[in-house]
């Protein structure tokens, strides 16, 4: 675990992507077999042990430790795991600190029931540093910083392959993938990919920033406003890809069990219907399913879920990349029409007569669950990452609104311990401010000490982790729309909101009303 | 009469001599001998009347004595006696050795005035043995580059150059401008940290394999992006928390402080078991609610212009 817990550390202390990608490359090299091959599952979130949940950490913990301390501790940290692993007690130097591999037999091996006592008795053998990467390991997020794809790529550059190489016999293998270890230090052949299907790195936009496109060069599509996925089958499998390259499939088994075709498809996971104020209104229920292995039904049912295809990358078994969008869009259209239409449909193409027209249909599109426009040169082959003068996001101009701080609670991760997360609210007319939205975002790490500095200096009651605060600091908040909601007592709620400016200079009643809002509903 | 207070004041009792606890512009000061030195040498002529450590004398009928607080040179507890009542007003304090000033000398007392900057259970300073090996590991294996090591301009960093050198690191050490000073007054006292040298206007090879102390504020500054390939370090027991350290960019955390870490709080009071103890500027409320667990009367004090951060 040594070994383990110093790469773990390592990497939360670097910040560049490459040195982070070395560090992992060595420990790959020099670390034996199964060992690194948990190691790798656990950074590349295929690890995956039953018999311990987050809550049975938090279990641990309140049996060795007064509940009010560890709340106390678990605030100002900001991370359960890290919490337990300062808190508990040191032991003597002469216990011999387990393998990765021993933690994950023993976790492995033992009862749900059980899991704690024998989670415990690891904790005991570890000092500070191992706990955090045992309780890390135990729990599967890692947090720090690595993408599956990053951690592919990292393996890569340890044994002189191609992330793409990787890539392609990655998913017929499974932890603590000796296979793929003897394949890249020569000991074996290519692992079989089999029947497999894989992740194509995406094609990405450029933001439009200013001027315009001539619409005889570029064709115009809205910016849907949901989850960026890929799609691959190879007929005998079907697997789902978020915009990082990792897999999705259990989080949207109802897409990839519809899914008929054999190739691989670019497209945005959408909500159907009118649930909570629209589709674009589900977003966030799309990004919670997102970081889940696995769906109940009934998260299936409440936010039914369909992608809207907008490209095509491989057309069966040919792959149709290097042809230009336009004859890749033919493809696609024939491709979707075989589909199941619940669950997929087509990007439409806008039909503006000019880049005018085009501006002021993306103006009007606010009702609409739309993000925007997208503009790709009709001449653009499909290729990997950003590529100058091919493919153009043009954002809609945010909303905003002055708003008046009410609430405050302490982030987490990289903003643990500071008040960074903030309820605000607008006039009614009688002059009392109601909730219209929480933030945590839009502000510069300057801007948030003072923030923190202010809410320290201005709360007026705790309730539990909450400050409220004195009502006297307006927030300006950028949003993207506004919508009805029956959750807010407001009876709005905003659609991404972040903090745009800290308005020091204006008096919290010259802040806006409820009605004001209520105003740029769609 | 006044203990480190934060507004001048006519007659100020000063623990020691970071800013958050003595101030410039007082009437009258009491203070330790190498307190007054350094408030001199930090706001020019100040005077004061020196008390050495074990030394007191009386106002009010109130009986003042100052005793070695361990937390940096020339800190001091004040022990209040009046009527048969014995007050220890703590000042920022340690229990653990520290080769720039004097230990920690437990007073027993019947109310004691405790800080309590880490008090919570997540903070326990390890050995500063195994800190002072990590910095020296880091500098071997970036033999082209340097350490740059963020340290409180008094105390910490001539703390961490004095285990340096007990560690047996005998080649010079670099310093930040802004330490100078402070180093040459340590020296003056006793205090030996070998060869220093200033860090600036250096060409970069010869800073190579060089350990620079400088203050936190200097880390991310232009005078930072003229050595060679420097890692950042921070000295301070914030670094216990992993986001605390990647809140401030540090590549290399040192956890090393100069305050009582949890153990150190409750165990002092467990050795002194106060009737009464009152708790200071930092986790107030966490050391209460262990107060409470043990049946040791305790309440909070709010102080103002005390630094939530005391070591930033």
């Amino acid at each position: 675990m040594h070994a383990f817990a110093a790469l773990i550390d390592g990497l939360i202390y670097t910040r560049s992507r490459d040195h982070k990608v070395k560090l992992i490359a060595d420990y790959l090299r020099t670390t034996p077999d199964a060992d690194r091959g948990w190691a790798l599952a656990a950074l590349a979130g295929t690890l995956s042990i039953s018999t311990v949940k987050a809550a049975a950490i938090r279990a641990m913990a309140e049996e060795r430790f007064d509940p009010m301390l560890f709340r106390m501790s678990r605030d100002y940290v900001g991370d359960t795991a890290e919490t337990v692993a300062l808190m508990w007690p040191d032991v003597s130097q002469d216990v011999v600190a387990p393998t990765a591999s021993e933690v994950i037999d023993m976790l492995s091996g033992t009862s749900r029931a059980r899991a704690p006592a024998v989670l415990a008795e690891l904790m005991d053998r570890l000092d500070a540093n191992g706990r955090y990467a045992l309780l890390k390991l135990a729990t599967g997020g890692m947090r720090v910083g690595i993408s599956a794809r990053l951690a592919k790529t990292a393996f890569g550059q340890a044994f002189g392959l191609s992330v793409d190489d990787v890539e392609e016999v990655w998913h017929a293998l499974r932890p603590p993938y000796a296979e793929l270890f003897a394949w890249g230090e020569g000991k074996s052949e290519r692992p079989d990919p089999a029947d497999s299907a894989f992740f194509r790195p995406f094609m990405l936009a450029h933001p439009l920033e200013d001027g315009n496109v001539n619409l005889d060069d570029f064709v115009a599509e809205w910016k849907w406003d949901g989850i960026r996925i890929q799609i691959a089958s190879t007929g005998g499998e079907t697997r789902l890809f978020s915009r990082g390259g990792d897999e999705v499939t259990g989080a949207f088994p109802e897409i990839a069990a519809a899914f008929n075709g054999i190739g691989v498809v670019d497209g945005e996971l959408l909500v159907r219907g009118d649930v909570q104020g629209g589709e674009a209104a589900s977003f966030n229920a799309l990004q919670q399913r997102l970081g889940r292995k696995n769906v109940t039904a009934a998260m299936q049912a409440e936010y039914p879920v369909f992608v809207r295809l907008y490209d095509i990358l491989f057309d069966g078994t040919e792959d149709v990349r290097a042809l230009p969008w336009t004859m890749r869009r033919n493809r696609l259209e024939m491709f979707v029409a075989k589909l199941d239409a619940v669950r997929f449909d087509l990007s439409v193409i806008i039909q503006a007569r000019d880049f005018d027209h085009l501006a002021e249909m993306r103006a009007a599109a606010r009702a609409v669950a739309i993000e925007g426009v997208m503009l790709k040169r009709r001449e653009s082959p499909y290729l990997a990452g950003r590529k100058v003068g091919l493919w153009y996001k043009w954002k809609r101009e945010p909303l905003v609104a002055d708003c008046v701080m009410m609430y405050a609670q302490r982030g987490s991760g990289k903003r643990s311990s500071f008040y960074s997360d903030y309820t605000f609210g607008c006039w009614t007319p009688d002059g009392a401010l109601l909730p219209v939205g929480k933030a945590y975002s839009g502000f510069s790490d300057e801007e948030l000490k003072w923030l923190d500095r202010f809410v320290r200096n201005n709360t007026v009651a705790r309730f539990g982790p909450v400050r409220e605060v004195e009502k006297s600091l307006v927030l300006e908040v950028a949003f993207d729309a506004v919508h009805e909601s029956k959750r807010h007592k407001s009876g709005i709620a905003m659609r991404f909101p972040r903090i745009s400016r800290l308005r020091r200079d204006k008096p919290a009643d010259e802040a806006d009303t409820i009605a004001a809002l209520r105003a740029m509903i769609g | 009469m006044w203990i480190d207070p934060s507004r001048p004041a006519e007659r100020a009792l000063v623990t020691h001599g970071h800013a958050d606890h003595a101030r410039s512009d007082h009437g009258a000061v009491w203070a330790t001998p190498e307190t007054l030195a350094i408030m001199a040498l930090r706001y020019g002529t100040e005077m004061g009347t020196p008390i050495a450590y074990g030394d007191g004398f009386e106002a009010n009928g109130v009986k003042i004595s100052f005793h070695p607080a361990g937390h940096v040179l020339g800190s001091a507890q004040i022990l209040l006696e009046h009527a048969g009542e014995r007050v220890v007003v703590t000042g920022d304090y340690k229990r653990r050795f520290d080769p720039t000033c004097a230990p920690f000398e437990a007073v027993a007392c019947d109310v004691l005035i405790t800080e309590a900057t880490f008090g919570l259970p997540v903070f326990t300073h390890p050995p500063i043995e195994d800190e002072i090996a990590k910095l020296l590991a880091a500098r071997e294996a970036n033999a082209d580059g340097c350490i740059v090591v963020g340290a409180y301009a008094l105390g910490k960093a001539q703390r961490i150059i004095a285990e340096l050198r007990r560690a047996g690191f005998d080649a010079p050490i670099y310093i930040h401008g802004a330490m100078q000073k402070m180093c040459d007054l340590y020296a003056a006292h006793n205090v030996p940290l070998g060869e220093l040298i200033l860090a600036t206007g250096l060409a970069k090879a010869e800073m190579k394999g060089a350990i620079v102390v400088a203050p936190p504020s200097a880390m991310h500054d232009r005078w930072a992006q003229r050595l060679p390939y420097p890692i950042t370090a921070m000295a301070s027991g914030w670094m216990r928390v992993r986001q605390r350290a990647r809140q401030r960019n540090v590549e290399l955390p040192l956890v090393i402080s100069d305050h009582a870490d949890w153990t150190e709080l409750t165990d002092t009071l467990l050795e002194l078991r106060p009737a009464e103890t009152w708790i200071t500027h930092g986790r107030t409320d966490a050391l209460g609610r262990w107060c409470e667990l043990h049946q040791l009367k305790a309440r909070a004090l709010d102080l103002v212009g005390r630094e939530e951060e005391d070591e930033s």
